[in-house]
């Protein structure tokens, strides 16, 4: 069925499968149409019309996002008619945008100033004609300032579609338009998990994160405090992009040393709790595979997809793995452990971590997350964040020379590297229970079967005569599907699940640098897993540091100590699926 | 930002139960329909009936409030039980209409497009009724009111005092 249609664009002839939209065939010619409320992500919605151009034949200008292209079609893109209409429409959104782009949290970042910069807008010829609203931050991770809001419906289409969620719709018409959630609630006052994908795929400033970094630097400036920082494994591929890299460039070393010229007092490594997350999860998943309880098991470090379960399938929470996700495992230890271990005060630390995710910033506060006797972490920086902060302190990251991890939860295994990427904690979970299980070295360590980016992903695993049936989701969609599936008897028979609220993992959640490249997953999984290549050290059971904690610490794995610090408990949140 | 001040008041979701069994053999689209019969049952679009009728229909909640503020037809806060329109049309507005308004809100103690805390009474202005020779006029619900004094405003309103 994949036929060919002939077309010309600007005088040019093209080839392209039918189907394909002029936007499509054009970039096959390196004409850039611009376009704002059109995303590699969701489907086209051609709503704000900046990408219109001229078919020979049509009425009026067409949409080149959305207008499927047939043989011997001709368009033009740049057009005197063209590009007036586009320079209107662009004109038209800027009267209504706050000027405020010095001070915007998307300066130089926002697809709205590039086209008024692409299309040279000069002038703004008419006054803003929209009422003022005010901006939300009811939200623990996210704030809303709808002042900014272009309309372009990304958000919607995105947590509708891809997260099935339907936080946010268009309310009201004409001038009041806006895109609000339910009853012009606040974020934090509807069933939002805190996923954050709206924050980046909005075009502009309207969806933005809450910026804790102040905090975080009057931490650094108190003389009192011990300010220990982590590094989420997906950070380090991404990261790099904030200051000129390529997706998927591994800038651990330099980001070490960047956080050290910061000022924070200890460098240290989520990968190393990923790894301790694996020996509580993998003990926890052999026990429940005996047992046959509670089965099948679901794993995930990811507090939006914590949030999403505990909201809407509250009656499945007892199949969850009870262990923590790495963040708070790391905070746990840091004020007990770590602190023991450095002859600090606990009272003193300032846990900070720096993490791909929105979602985390309210997975530190909630309540049952003191098992320190304090609140275990203390401030989440998202890698946007940290991009900024490391730019006010004048880090220069192209200059800057790599530096190591500090001792003691600093060495983190291959299998905690990859934890990023959607699959990883289960490949994880697998070296381990493999060797566990069969007492023999696994002979071949990558298990490409559950590798990718299919959305939904299901594998047979042969533990040397126990089989395991495993499946991975990606991006809340997936993860409704898994859920239905298990309510519904678990007819695949699955033993193990993973799942993350973002689609691709934790290398594209909701804190991670904002990228126009279509291949920008592929492109941070493949630098997750090059870094997991590039280290000798591979299965989280052998890491040293776990080693040590065990010997010295908690004794053994799910051992009373580990139940105490490391699993905890879900519950339905104070957000409800719908109003009070 | 929709107006979500809805006055706290019972509201008997049972009844909804005759609205859904009419549209239940709608596979797709019944939405407006069962939401303009339930703005026929309450009068307006209690929350408790919007939630009660996403879980029914499974349509997610915040798309059920873009349709319902889209459409000036329906409405999120409850309406009296009499609804009067002003007319402020150019033949009213020369008889001095802008007295006969003075009179219902200081009577009602509303401004057009408020109701009594009673739920007695919503106040609606109106740009023309085309009753321009009976001016200055009002209609309460179907009845035209004209050649009004504001002095007897008090009394007419008395006579929906039921």
């Amino acid at each position: 069925m994949s036929k060919n249609v002939t077309l010309t664009i600007d005088n040019q002839s093209v080839t392209v499968p039918a189907g394909v939209t002029i936007w499509g065939a054009a970039r096959k010619l390196g004409i850039n149409i611009p376009t704002l409320c059109h995303h590699f992500d969701v489907k086209p919605y051609s709503g704000c019309r900046v990408c219109v151009v001229e078919a020979v034949g049509a009425r009026a200008l067409v949409a080149a996002c959305s207008y499927p292209v047939t043989d011997g079609l001709v368009v033009f893109t740049n057009s005197p008619k063209v590009r007036e209409a586009r320079r209107l429409v662009v004109e038209l959104l800027l009267a209504n945008h706050p000027h405020e782009c010095l001070t915007c949290d998307r300066n130089q970042n926002c697809e709205l100033q590039k086209l008024a910069l692409d299309l040279g807008v000069k002038e703004i010829r008419f006054e803003k004609s929209k009422p003022t609203w005010v901006v939300d931050r009811t939200s623990p991770s996210l704030v809303r300032d709808p002042n900014k809001c272009v309309l372009c419906g990304r958000c919607v289409r995105f947590c509708a579609d891809k997260q099935t969620c339907s936080v946010y719709t268009f309310a009201n018409r004409g001038f009041s338009s806006i895109v609000t959630p339910a009853f012009g609630k606040g974020l934090g006052e509807v069933a939002c998990t805190l996923c954050g994908q709206c924050s980046v795929i909005c075009p502009v400033g309207a969806i933005t994160v809450k910026d804790d970094t102040e905090k975080v630097m009057d931490a650094i400036s108190d003389p009192e405090k011990i300010v220990i920082v982590q590094t989420a494994p997906s950070v380090r591929v991404a990261l790099g992009e904030l200051f000129g890299g390529a997706p998927g460039s591994i800038v651990t070393g330099k980001m070490v040393a960047g956080l050290k010229r910061a000022g924070f007092d200890r460098v240290l490594d989520t990968n190393f709790t990923a790894d301790v997350t694996i020996m509580e999860e993998a003990t926890e998943f052999l026990h429940r595979l005996g047992s046959g309880k509670d089965m099948p098991m679901i794993t995930s470090c990811s507090p939006g997809w914590i949030n999403f379960m505990e909201m809407f399938y509250p009656e499945l929470v007892q199949h969850h793995s009870t262990c923590k996700s790495p963040q708070q495992i790391f905070g746990a230890l840091a004020k007990t452990y770590y602190a023991e271990k450095e002859k600090i005060d606990p009272a003193k630390i300032v846990s900070v971590s720096i993490m791909p995710c929105t979602a985390k910033k309210f997975e530190c506060t909630r309540p049952e997350m003191n098992a320190s006797g304090y609140q275990d972490v203390d401030y989440v920086l998202t890698t946007r964040e940290l991009g900024k902060l490391l730019k006010s302190c004048g880090v220069a990251f192209d200059q800057i020379k790599p530096e190591n991890y500090d001792p003691i939860m600093g060495i983190g295994s291959g299998a905690g590297t990859i934890f990023g990427n959607t699959g990883g904690v289960m490949e994880a979970a697998l070296r381990t229970a493999y060797e566990v299980v069969t007492k023999k070295t696994l002979p071949a360590i990558e298990f490409g079967a559950i590798r990718g980016l299919a959305g939904l992903r299901e594998a047979e695993i042969d533990l040397e005569g126990t089989k395991i049936k495993v499946a991975i989701a990606h991006g809340l969609g997936n993860a409704r599907k898994v859920m239905d599936t298990i309510k519904a008897g678990n007819p695949r028979g699955w033993h193990f699940i993973e799942v993350m609220a973002c689609p691709g993992g934790c290398i594209s959640g909701g804190g991670q640098p904002i990228s126009s490249d279509i291949n920008y997953r592929a492109k941070r999984m493949a630098g997750l897993y090059e870094d997991d290549r590039q280290l000798t050290l591979r299965k989280s059971h052998e890491n040293p540091e776990v080693k040590a904690l065990y010997d010295e610490y908690l004794k053994e794995p799910g051992g009373h100590l580990s139940h105490k610090l490391l699993h905890t408990t879900f519950h339905n949140p104070h957000m409800d699926l719908y109003t009070e | 930002m929709g107006s979500s001040s809805q006055s706290v008041q019972a509201v008997d979701l049972s009844q909804l139960d005759a609205v859904f069994a009419k549209y239940a053999d709608m596979a797709n689209g019944s939405l407006i329909p069962v939401l303009q019969a339930a703005q026929d049952t309450y009068g307006y679009l209690p929350l408790k009936a919007l939630e009660t009728i996403a879980r029914k229909l499974q349509i997610p909640i915040s798309q059920i409030y873009g349709v319902v503020t889209f459409y000036a037809q329906f409405r999120l806060v409850p309406r009296g039980k009499h609804v009067i329109r002003s007319c402020q049309g150019t033949a009213c507005h020369v008889r001095n209409s802008a007295r006969i308004l003075e009179s219902l809100k200081s009577t009602l103690g509303v401004a057009p497009g408020g109701t009594t805390e009673d739920l007695k009474f919503t106040l609606e202005t109106v740009a023309c009724i085309g009753a321009c020779s009976l001016a200055p006029v009002m209609m309460i619900d179907t009845d035209a009111h004209g050649r009004l004094r504001p002095d007897r405003i008090p009394k007419i309103l008395d006579s929906y005092s039921n």
